[in-house]
């Protein structure tokens, strides 16, 4: 039988109709979005600095107008990562409820699976949050935020103040555990959907996915944690 | 010992099947799971009701026949095992077990505990194998396999197809069998030179059979009787991906008609 190598156009078709294609996409705008979430949390622990105007010079470098089309640019990236990675697990989602019409009267799951069997959960529930954190912190619309001059927002100022309030304290760390879940399974998990699997390597590769979902979780849930006790205050 | 049973009960493929309780008082500890249905089956013939149907071969964990869930795992709790080489002093007496049928619409049930698992044979007829042109046997030592090669195919071919991994798994994917057929071959030189087409024929007849997507949860892996690992579904992503790099993996006729399909598809 000859073989011919398929048009561009039909080998995106192909890859896409399939699974494997779907799950590709989510482990590659995962990536995007892992890799967001780490620069994010290194940004927000500027905040422990002693110099407290430190986090403030962050933001007021990231909003320079001078380097706006890049701020946009990376915006424009994450969004359209996120609208391709739900969109992935909905159509999935799909599949599945196709795949099993009648279920079983009697279900038992691996216990180790929890994280991997609730992506579907905590993954919409980021994405509330993530929803609810950019009206917060970014437009300002579920309180007022503090301005040291235009394009220079008092990040400290406006965090410490949202983290006073206990129910916006709450909803930042119950999502940061979810995230956590999440990545857990995730960041394991993207391997595994891109064919990097090895016998040698499958624990190490675990042992990274739960040190990052640990470390990212833990560093942002400090924050709220260390508002609310006082360990930082304006 | 004595179990209460709740059997699924269906008399053929388009009656609505139900649970039915069964009460077996006098299981021997000693017995296998099947031997103890044998028993509950003689019991009935011998009140004139229809025995409970399922599949079953060689008994001894090597065919692939038997099969179904018990409470909620398929083979049952004891890992690594096919249910007819589980024993009954796995269970306690008084225990209460329910017995179901592997669910998936690629498995339609036939009766009871019976499902028609064809699909899986599609699977296989669709890149499961290598084409060779007959001819005497080539010497056994004349093409060289790495050591380790060799026993990753060897565990990868221990699979037995029994469809475990569709049922346990919460998508009803077939990702581990085909996994396992594909690199069980991919391993090996004499399979190496179809691997392309191997992975993308098979994985558009699993989407044709209606079978689910891989979400890497792993609960194939834990209740299969070979005990295959997840990897060999790595691999099968890893050679998908490459065929859809390289385009490679589909005949000249095909490449038009499955552009023209998954068009036609997208399109819906
Ligand atoms: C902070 C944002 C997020 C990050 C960093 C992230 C990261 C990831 C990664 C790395 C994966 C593994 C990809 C793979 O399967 O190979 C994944 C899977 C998944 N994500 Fe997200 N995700 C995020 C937000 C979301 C949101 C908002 C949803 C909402 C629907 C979502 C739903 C899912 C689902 C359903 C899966 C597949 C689960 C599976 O593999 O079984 N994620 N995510
Ligand atoms: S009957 Fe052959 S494997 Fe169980």
């Amino acid at each position: 039988m000859s073989s011919a190598a398929v048009a561009p156009l039909h080998r995106a078709v192909r890859f896409y109709a399939a699974p494997i294609g779907k799950k590709a996409v989510m482990a590659i705008t995962g990536v995007i979005l892992f890799g967001y979430v780490v620069g994010h949390l290194l940004g927000n622990l500027q905040i422990y600095a002693a110099d407290h105007d430190q986090i403030n010079r962050y933001a007021a470098f990231l909003h320079d107008p001078g380097r706006a089309t890049l701020l946009w640019g990376v915006r424009a990236l994450l969004l359209l990562s996120v609208v391709a990675h739900i969109t992935a697990s909905v159509q999935l989602w799909v599949l599945k409820r196709e795949a099993r019409p009648i279920g079983y009267v009697k279900k038992d799951d691996v216990p180790a699976a929890y994280a991997a069997r609730t992506m579907l959960w905590s993954g919409p529930i980021i994405a509330a949050f993530i929803i609810f954190h950019i009206l917060h912190l970014t437009a300002g619309s579920v309180l007022p935020l503090q301005e040291i001059a235009p394009n220079q927002p008092d990040v400290r100022a406006n965090v410490i103040s949202g983290f006073q309030h206990p129910a916006v304290a709450l909803f930042y760390i119950v999502a940061m555990l979810l995230l956590c879940l999440h990545l857990y399974h995730g960041v394991w998990s993207m391997f595994q959907s891109m064919g990097v699997s090895h016998p040698r390597y499958t624990t190490g590769l675990k042992r990274f996915a739960a040190i990052c979902a640990i470390a990212i979780a833990a560093g942002n849930i400090s924050i709220p944690i260390a508002v609310m006790t006082g360990l930082l205050s304006n | 010992m004595r179990l209460t049973l709740h059997i699924w009960r269906q008399r053929n493929a388009q009656e609505k099947g139900r649970m039915v309780r069964y009460e077996v008082p006098n299981v021997n500890q000693d017995m296998s799971f099947l031997e103890m249905l044998d028993v509950l089956n003689e019991d009935l013939i011998a009140k004139g009701e229809e025995p409970v149907a399922f599949d079953h071969d060689c008994r001894e964990g090597i065919c692939g026949m038997c099969g179904f869930m018990i409470n909620g795992v398929a083979h049952g709790p004891l890992r690594g095992t096919t249910v007819c080489q589980l024993h009954m002093r796995h269970f306690r007496d008084g225990q209460e077990l329910y017995l179901e049928p592997w669910r998936a619409r690629a498995f339609p049930v036939m009766r009871d505990l019976v499902v028609n698992r064809s699909a899986f044979d599609r699977l296989i007829a669709a890149g499961g194998f290598i084409s060779v042109s007959t001819g005497s046997a080539p010497d056994g030592n004349a093409i060289l396999v790495p050591k380790e090669n060799c026993d990753r195919a060897m565990d990868a071919a221990a699979c037995i197809g029994c469809g475990a991994c569709v049922a346990m798994c919460p998508n009803a994917s077939a990702s581990l069998f085909m996994g396992a057929k594909i690199s069980h071959l991919g391993l090996l030189p004499q399979g190496r030179p179809e691997r392309d087409k191997r992975v993308v024929a098979m994985v558009s007849q699993s989407i044709a059979e209606k079978f689910g997507s891989c979400t890497n949860i792993g609960e194939c892996e834990a209740v299969c009787p070979k005990e295959i690992r997840l990897e060999v579904i790595a691999r099968m992503n890893r050679d998908f991906l490459r065929a859809t790099w390289t385009g490679r993996g589909v005949s000249r006729d095909e490449a038009e008609q499955v552009s023209n399909n998954s068009l036609a598809e997208s399109r819906r």
